[in-house]
């Protein structure tokens, strides 16, 4: 753990924490501009969250010490995974722990804090959008784990700055069952962020949301909490993204302040490429049917599984 | 150290003793619970002395048949799972001491005598006493479940008890000649002289079918799994954990020790394979139907076919490592499996004690009569959240160190060249995500509808808080998994003969105190960095956010999308606004039971005009058990026709089959034996 390493490592966060609403913004602007509209700027969500700190929280009376630790532990899980997944630069002071198999159970504790949060009360809605993310999760897992294997099969490694480092050298080089992967992931980011199709981010009809479902009950600090949280996972996702299939331009381990400023921008840049293609993606996409999402996740598994066998038919018995 | 487990032993054999006088002095049942907690943190200590110091010789038993003497051994494999058995015994033991103080007779005898049976299983040194000790364990514990359907005379529980001794019946069929098999005809069973003559060929082929059928269907390993769901449940709770945590565990060290130690050298790729296929199998339909029941304690029984499942995939995929001579692999797969044994012990145990807290509470085991109970019980919902959270392998706790070893262990597979190997490994991946993934979703249902939301009867508001044993034994159980969860290096370090043993490997590459790795080039877990990660996040965000928004929470009626609020005679609200155990499952019964649990659902509108309500049915089952029931009732009736020739047969038939047996059977002996 250098002083290198640990300056990075709270840069990093510091630029999670403080750009992931205004990704969300971004998103929401870019969807609005493409279907014709004005839009909020970018800076709203930021503006809705300071907003909701300052109001005062209202708890139903039958919620339990469960609704007010709940939104800390999960968005708590969300920023440690937030954490290890490297932005700008490699090397930071947590690499060593930055494991894909750890991310994604960070991402389920902080999944199952929001599916208990939704319990607490006892209502229909929170029930049914609990249930609901929780078996659309079990399908996403098999998923993202498929992937993983292609990672570490190609580098060797299940840790994303190994496998950054191994790939942005072009070790593997262009490869059909990276392809694949990217696919089941692009797919498994989806269900996990509740973006269309398999769930509508800005629905308004009950009977049709999942995300939304569990937070009905909410307001306040907690609401600001969760919406953080959402906000976060989403960033997550596309930083990981970008780590693992786009690490050309991330600044390498101890490089100077000029190689932060190249990575910062190629961070950047990347970010909003795939903030764009999202917004394009769900201006051009329909929510399908509830009981389609498991067609769709696992047609991500199958392609997952199929880029498994490409690679061990391609590598033969390495 | 061998002598210290024979003393144990008797111990355990002059607790039964004793509780066979409790009928005339009932204060000795309480002291039968006594000994038997302290017999079994001795069980603990020596599992533990053993690992950190090694094991003594064998010890010939002064007792047995000449031709197989009995004899005792502790070594690193056994140990371990002493250490595992002590620990589930001590807090069964503490729970019983609590709850069980007039228990009858019947059951003070048969409980020192399942722990006896399963000692005796891990501490024997041949196969005999082995199998000795592994009916002594069959047997005594369907003598707690026949008493307990004595005192309920439920249709239940007799139903229960019978299947549970066919099972057992079966299992012993299948494991006895299996042992014989594998002494060959010199008739060494000592483990000694077993390790030095392995089995080859289609004899090995053999022992493995038999096995695992044997030692399998006590584990609960598909296909025998059907009668762990319906006769867990059945015991008082401390009973149902020792039979969920430790004797699926005892099965699963007799298939270690047979298939992998004993059997397990020189053998090809494929050895592993049907456990790893099994594993797969169990996993995913355990956690499915963990996703499903109705009843707690069904719920747990389930959720220990996924675990047992997954134990045992790190076996086989163990195995089938060390078959292509990669052996640091070999040894992460088998570290796996031991911790996860370790870890779902502590954390199954709890949460079987915290079910039995919730019905001696609240009086039932249906989740949907129960519900809101985080009000009345706040400790036990909190022990209850660490175990289920333990058992949903979230990180840090000690669930999700084993799961992230087998991860690990599946996901560097691929190294073994043989294209099946590497698709089996890669399907097996999936199957173990997908089973995880589900037993966090069954897990969060068995959590959220016993202790959150609204009370769904008015009894669960009577609830009280567990009685002080209890709760510590809660406790105690919260702080070992946490222990176990946050030290995994630690863990397997101790577990390294065991893991030698296994895998033929001696150890990890890595595994210091505060870090597992799964090699030098693979990657790390560090849980104690997660843990203060965790910490450092929600705590600096609650410290943020005191000074930020000070506004303490205002209470106020549950919005519940804009429903009224119910009438005066609902004083929970109305029970249709809340989600049914049925309900909350519909999903995954939509989405994955349809084939494999042959769930349905079914509408009945009425017709036009017809003033009835349309009525839903929903339901599923598992085809497994009847499938393998209803061959055997039907060939039992056939066989029985056809034996009814013999009633017709005179008294020169019956002779001459007399005779012709007889012939047979000095042919046989003849042909055996020509010396």
């Amino acid at each position: 753990m250098t002083p290198g390493g640990i300056v990075t490592q709270l840069v990093h966060l510091a630029l999670m924490l403080a750009l992931a609403p205004l990704l969300v913004g971004l998103v929401r602007w870019l969807k609005a501009r493409l279907m014709g509209r004005r839009g909020a700027t970018p800076l709203q969500p930021w503006r809705d969250l300071l907003k909701l700190l300052r109001k005062q929280p209202l708890l139903a009376e039958s919620a339990s010490a469960v609704s007010i630790a709940a939104p800390y532990l999960a968005l708590g899980a969300t920023a440690a995974a937030v954490a290890l997944v490297p932005g700008f630069a490699r090397g930071m002071a947590l690499a060593p722990m930055a494991d894909l198999i750890l991310v994604a159970g960070l991402l389920a504790l902080s999944r199952f804090a929001l599916a208990l949060a939704a319990m607490d009360v006892g209502t229909a809605f929170g029930d049914l959008g609990a249930a609901r993310q929780m078996s659309f999760a079990a399908l996403a897992e098999p998923a993202f784990i498929l992937s993983v294997l292609c990672f570490a099969i190609l580098a060797g490694s299940t840790n994303i700055d190994a496998i950054g480092a191994v790939f942005a050298e072009g070790g593997p080089g262009l490869r059909v069952s990276l392809l694949l992967a990217l696919l089941a992931l692009l797919a498994v980011a989806l269900a996990e962020n509740g973006r269309l199709p398999v769930d509508s981010p800005s629905t308004q009809l009950e009977l049709t949301m999942v995300h939304e479902a569990m937070l009905l009950e909410t307001s306040g600090r907690y609401l600001a909490l969760w919406e953080m949280q959402a906000a976060l996972r989403l960033m997550l996702w596309l930083s990981l993204l970008a780590a693992l299939f786009l690490p050309f331009g991330t600044a390498p381990a101890f490089s100077g302040v000029f190689g932060w400023a190249a990575g910062l921008l190629a961070w950047a840049v990347k970010l909003a490429g795939l903030a764009v293609a999202l917004a394009v993606f769900e201006s051009a996409t329909a929510r399908m049917r509830l009981f389609r999402v498991p067609e769709f996740l696992g047609a991500a598994l199958l392609l997952a599984l199929l880029g498994a066998v490409f690679l061990f038919l391609s590598t033969g018995s390495a | 150290m061998t002598a210290a487990l024979a003393i144990l032993l008797c111990a355990l054999l002059l607790l039964a003793l004793a509780g066979g006088g409790a009928a005339r002095w009932s204060a000795l049942a309480r002291g039968v619970h006594g000994g038997c907690l302290a017999v079994s943190v001795g069980l603990m200590a020596l599992g533990g002395a053993v690992l950190a110091g090694g094991g003594g010789a064998p010890l010939l038993l002064p007792v047995g048949p000449p031709w197989a003497p009995l004899s005792l051994a502790v070594d690193g494999l056994s140990a371990w799972f002493l250490l595992l058995l002590g620990a589930v015994g001590a807090a069964a033991g503490l729970f019983a001491w609590t709850h069980e103080a007039t228990a009858p007779p019947r059951r003070l005898i048969a409980y020192p005598l399942f722990l006896f049976g399963m000692a005796l299983t891990l501490g024997a040194a041949d196969g005999f006493t082995l199998i000795l000790g592994f009916e002594a364990m069959s047997l005594a514990s369907w003598g707690l479940l026949v008493a307990r359907a004595l005192e309920s005379r439920g249709e239940d529980e007799r139903l229960a008890a019978r299947l549970y001794l066919g099972f057992a019946i079966f299992g012993a069929a299948c494991l006895i000649p299996a042992i014989a098999l594998m002494g060959g005809l010199a008739g060494d069973l000592s483990f000694a002289g077993l390790r030095a003559a392995p089995v080859q060929g289609g004899v090995a082929a053999l022992v493995m079918a038999l096995v695992l059928l044997g030692a399998g269907s006590r584990a609960g390993l598909v296909p025998l799994h059907g009668w762990l769901p319906i006769a867990h449940p059945v015991a008082p709770a401390g009973v149902s954990a020792l039979m969920s945590c430790a004797m699926t565990k005892v099965a699963l060290y007799v298939v270690a020790r047979l298939l992998l130690d004993l059997g397990g050298p020189a053998q090809p790729p494929g050895w592993g394979a049907p456990l790893l296929v099994l594993g797969a199998a169990s996993a995913l339909l355990g956690a499915l139907r963990a996703t499903q029941e109705v009843d707690s304690k069904v719920l747990l029984a389930c959720s220990t076919i996924e675990h047992v499942g997954l134990v045992a995939m790190g076996l086989g995929l163990s195995a089938i490592l060390r078959a292509a001579d990669l052996g640091p692999l070999a040894s992460v797969a088998a570290g796996a499996a031991l911790l996860h044994a370790l870890g779902h012990a502590l954390f199954k145990t709890l949460l079987f004690l915290a079910a039995g807290e919730v019905e001696h509470g609240a009086g039932s085991r249906r989740l949907d009569a129960l519900g809101g109970l985080i009000h009345a019980m706040p400790l036990v919902a909190l022990c209850t959240l660490f175990g289920a959270a333990a058992a949903a392998a979230l990180p840090p706790l000690v669930g999700f160190a084993g799961e992230w070893l087998l991860l690990q262990a599946l996901l560097s597979a691929w190294r073994v060249g043989a294209l099946w190997v590497q698709v089996l490994v890669a399907v097996a991946t999936a199957v173990a995500a997908l089973s995880t993934a589900l037993g966090a979703a069954a897990m969060l249902r068995f959590w959220g509808l016993i202790f959150l939301g609204r009370a769904r009867t008015p009894r669960t508001l009577g609830a009280q808080e567990a009685a002080p044993p209890a709760r510590a034994a809660l406790v105690a159980l919260v702080v070992l998994s946490v222990g176990a969860g946050m030290l995994p290096g630690s863990l397997l370090a101790l577990a390294a003969p065991a893991v030698a043993q296994i895998s033929g490997h001696a150890g990890l590459v890595v595994a210091g105190p505060l870090v597992v790795s799964a090699s030098t080039v693979a990657s790390d877990y560090w849980p104690l960095g997660v843990l203060g990660l965790l910490a450092l996040f929600a705590g600096g965000l609650a410290a943020v956010l005191r000074r930020w928004s000070p506004h303490p929470a205002a209470r106020g009626p549950v919005w519940d999308g804009g429903f009224i609020a119910p009438p005066a005679h609902l004083p929970f609200g109305d029970p249709a606004t809340q989600a049914s155990a049925a309900g909350f499952a519909q999903p995954l019964r939509r989405l994955l039971g349809g084939r494999l649990l042959m769930a349905r659902e079914v509408v009945h509108l009425a017709a036009p005009g017809d003033p009835a309500p349309a009525r839903l049915e929903a339901g599923f089952h598992d085809p497994v058990l009847p499938a393998l029931l209803r061959p055997l009732s039907a060939g039992r009736e056939r066989l029985a026709g056809a034996a009814e020739w013999l009633r017709d047969l005179g008294i020169r038939q019956f002779l001459g089959i007399a005779f012709g047996t007889l012939l047979l059977l000095l042919v046989l002996l003849a042909l055996v034996d020509p010396a």
